[in-house]
């Protein structure tokens, strides 16, 4: 069983082991990704964790050139735009994230609806290793 | 169990002010608040002596961030020689002045107060627009700005799902912002009072006199289309389907119904005010829609006993253009899909069925941020009033308008309507 709690940081450390890990509840099966410490369907208070498998698809995408300071930081800008989207994986739940494979240049030519997978971005190591959760097309 | 909400008093507005919106570097926020404040001291028909007012509601969003100053109720109570009166202020992102009003009106409903001022203000010219997309950035949530979300970007990414779901393009977004853009050389407060082919005409005009190759738009729709003159910020958000920023300060003045005939023949009362919160952009069950809009309308629509048709004008919370045709729809002005036709057949201009954002909207009026809920009323009273001038409603008889206001990506949102008797 696992016991960590549900909650930001543990969310964050199975991120770290290429992880999609979100909660489920056990009163009414509400799936919630990141996880949740309370149901929203039903109030309930007792969940526990679920594995996602990271297949979904695009549901909403937007191409950013005026960077905030984070993403000009890594040398994203007018000149080198990113996408970041809203992905409907298979469980049902949605996740926002960079999506990467497609060409930011060229929005128009991606596709709502299109099948993504999900993959991990990591930077730093050891303990500020953090990891993002991005999905790919 | 929900039950039908009403006020246990009734509340007027019987005052208002607000300043010329605008990029004001040499003053700051206590410059603006008493500016709006002197306008509304003389805006009362029979007057008020500010000694009477009772208690105050002011609401701010970034002066934390942009100004590094908080704390910021006495200050306001200071500068306008209100202390020790109680002051509170209220905090929603973009409808931190809803907020201020709608306590305002309970203050008084409660029976508490009588004479109530709410008001909103923010400075934000003195920040680089870097800084401002930062301040801003911090309504969006936690998860938006990790993922690399900018605030037009949330936007940008709900105009899609529109798109995808009902079939509109951008064209339904220059139509938003042309209508807008054609009420603003009416409004004598806007940041921006020109129409998009006034911009258009003034960028030719330009090429002419660098002797440059005269750029060759049919009309402004070519205009808008053309990433020259209008690039992208977060595709499909373009520079003119995103707000400005802006400084400035806007204030109402409350009183229990009851009282209003000492200050003013014109009553115009709150009929309905509703607010509703909502979720994150991954937990939202429909991407082309605000739940805080639609509860924060059911409540104003129950408790005023209106219905959507009943609505004369309505200025929405138009921060990204994409907004104003999502809100009309969440306030049930159209169907859901159908906002991006009524647009485009007119229903919304000045001389429309239904006009919308005749002030010229948070695009060409100006967006400062925590001024906005309050000046969206102000507007609203203003034209209920008939003191609109040339962008006064053709209606005779003109009764009844809404204001819809939106916090963040959509957490907090408002809708209010007044109503003339």
């Amino acid at each position: 069983m696992d016991k960590k709690p549900l909650n930001d940081a543990s969310y964050e450390q199975y991120l770290n082991e290429r992880r999609v890990m979100g909660s489920r509840c056990k009163k009414c099966g509400a799936l919630a990704l990141p996880p949740r410490p309370i149901c929203v369907a039903c109030h309930g208070s007792d969940l526990e964790w679920t594995e996602f498998k990271g297949k979904g698809k695009l549901a909403a995408l937007t191409s950013i050139l005026v960077a905030p300071p984070a993403m000009a930081r890594e040398g994203f800008g007018r000149n080198n735009p990113y996408v970041v989207g809203v992905v409907e994986l298979e469980e049902g739940v949605k996740a926002v994230a960079r999506i990467t494979g497609v060409d930011a240049k060229k929005p128009e030519s991606i596709r709502v609806g299109a099948p993504l997978q999900a993959d991990f971005l990591a930077k730093g190591e050891g303990a500020a290793k953090q990891t993002a959760l991005v999905f790919k097309a | 169990m929900a039950r039908k909400r009403k006020l246990a008093r009734e509340v007027a507005v019987v005052g208002g002010g607000l300043t010329k919106l605008g990029l004001f570097k040499d003053r700051n926020c206590k410059d603006f608040f008493a500016e709006a404040y002197t306008e509304m001291i003389g805006s009362v028909d029979k007057g008020i002596d500010p000694k009477d007012i009772d208690a105050i509601y002011v609401g701010n969003f970034t002066n934390d961030f942009f100004v590094k100053q908080a704390h910021w109720a006495p200050i306001i109570a200071d500068l306008l020689g209100h202390v020790p009166k109680p002051i509170t202020r209220t905090e929603g992102a973009c409808a931190s002045s809803a907020l201020a009003f709608r306590e305002g009106v309970l203050a008084i409903a409660s029976g508490m107060y009588d004479i109530v001022l709410v008001g909103g203000f923010e400075q934000m010219s003195k920040c680089s627009t870097e800084e401002v997309a930062e301040g801003l950035a911090m309504a969006a949530s936690p998860y938006e700005v990790a993922a690399g979300f900018t605030f037009p970007g949330v936007f940008g990414t709900m105009a899609t799902a529109y798109f995808a779901k009902y079939g509109a393009t951008r064209e339904a977004l220059f139509n938003v912002t042309i209508k807008s853009h054609n009420n603003a050389p009416f409004n004598p407060k806007a940041q921006f009072p020109m129409t998009v082919r006034d911009f258009m005409n003034a960028r030719i005009e330009r090429a002419k006199k660098k002797g440059e190759p005269l750029p060759s738009w049919k009309d402004e729709k070519a205009y808008l289309a053309d990433p020259a003159a209008n690039p992208a910020v977060a595709w499909p958000m373009h520079l003119f389907d995103c707000c400005p920023i802006s400084d400035g300060a806007a204030c109402l003045l409350l009183v229990a119904e009851d009282m209003a005939r000492k200050f003013t023949d014109v009553r115009i009362h709150v009929a309905g005010l509703g607010q509703g919160s909502g979720y994150s952009l991954h937990a939202k069950k429909d991407l082309t829609s605000y739940e805080a809009t639609r509860a924060a309308a059911n409540e104003a629509y129950e408790m005023s006993g209106l219905t959507p048709k009943d609505i004369q004008f309505s200025e929405v919370h138009d921060c990204f253009s994409i907004a104003e045709l999502v809100t009309m729809e969440d306030l049930g002005f159209v169907k859901p899909g159908e906002a991006h036709r009524a647009v485009a057949d007119g229903m919304t201009r000045l001389d429309g069925s239904k006009p919308i954002n005749t002030s010229g909207g948070l695009k060409s009026k100006g967006h400062p941020v925590g001024a906005t809920g309050v000046a969206q009323l102000y507007e609203v009273w203003t034209q209920l009033r008939g003191k609109a001038g040339k962008r006064q409603v053709p209606n005779p008889n003109l009764r009844i308008g809404g204001a819809h206001n939106l916090g963040g990506t959509g957490g907090t949102c408002t809708f209010t309507i007044l109503e003339r008797r």
